[in-house]
């Protein structure tokens, strides 16, 4: 799924990355706590948090994350922005709370990380 | 990458409580490995294990510092802090043990698997810690 799709699926506001739309991302992750994130993401993936912090970026730049999404209406500020700007990592904003815009981006066919937990190899 | 070269070797300090700055060695680190050219599933082990390892210092220590050795064949981290140590070894590396305060927690840590992360990403970990002292935690990744 393109970039640009999850950003029309959630309403999302661009902070930065306008021009990085086109990406592909091959799963997503919701979590609040970074190490999880460290712990469990694979591939190429959308990280949808709450916190907006340089905790977020630093962890998703670690993982190559396509870019961040932060939920319920969490506005990262101008540091945070332009910090994401320089890794060339988008941000993006939406008003939906953690588990529904993990819902509808899952219903909409981007899967999660569980993966290798519930699927038979 | 000519294997007769030294390794090339990157120091880089870490201050306690400075989230501004924490982070920047394990992405200084990773940078160097993508200008080397190492192949991007061993660049992420060693970004996740040397990120895990400096916020560690970044939390629960008093300072300390990173130490990147990097060969063609290996790459080796060194974090290492001057206290307070870690008093029980094998509880802080079980998944889930965090001893993370509250306002920490709040900022996206404490969910007590940063040691087990990088013991997944390392081939080999050491876990050296004095209470009193410090800890000097040894992750060494082979790159195949
Ligand atoms: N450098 C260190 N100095 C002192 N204590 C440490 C150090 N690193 C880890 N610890 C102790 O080990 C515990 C477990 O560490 P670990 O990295 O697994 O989890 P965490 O840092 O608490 O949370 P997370 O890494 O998931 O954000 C810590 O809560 C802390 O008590
Ligand atoms: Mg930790």
């Amino acid at each position: 799924m393109k970039l640009r799709e999850i950003q029309a699926i959630l309403a999302a506001e661009v902070f930065t990355g306008a021009d990085k739309l086109d990406l592909e991302v091959e799963a997503g992750f919701g979590s609040d706590l970074m190490s999880d994130v460290l712990a469990f993401t694979r591939g190429r993936v959308v990280l949808l948090t709450g916190l907006t912090n340089t905790h977020v970026i630093h962890t998703a730049s670690m993982v190559d994350a396509v870019a961040v999404v932060f939920v319920r209406g969490k506005r990262p500020d101008r540091a945070l922005i332009d910090a994401a700007a320089k890794m060339g990592l988008p941000l993006l904003g939406t008003k939906l709370l953690m588990y529904d815009s993990c819902g509808r981006l899952f219903r909409a066919g981007l899967k999660g990380c569980s993966g290798e937990v519930l699927e038979p190899k | 990458m000519n294997e007769a070269r030294p390794p090339l070797e990157l120091t880089i300090p870490v201050r306690a409580w400075d989230f501004l700055a924490g982070g920047d060695g394990a992405a200084r680190v990773r940078q160097v490995l993508q200008q080397v050219g190492f192949p991007p599933a061993v660049i992420r082990r060693v970004a996740i294990a040397t990120y895990e390892a400096e916020m560690n210092i970044v939390i629960h220590s008093q300072g300390g510092e990173l130490k990147a050795q990097i060969t063609p064949a290996v790459i080796t981290i060194i974090a290492r802090d001057t206290g307070p140590g870690i008093p029980d070894i094998d509880l802080a590396m079980q998944e889930g043990y965090s001893t993370a305060p509250r306002e920490i927690q709040e900022m996206g840590f404490g969910a007590g698997m940063g040691l087990p992360n990088i013991r997944r990403c390392a081939d080999e970990l050491a876990i050296d810690s004095m209470p009193g002292k410090g800890t000097v935690i040894k992750i060494v990744i082979y790159n195949r």
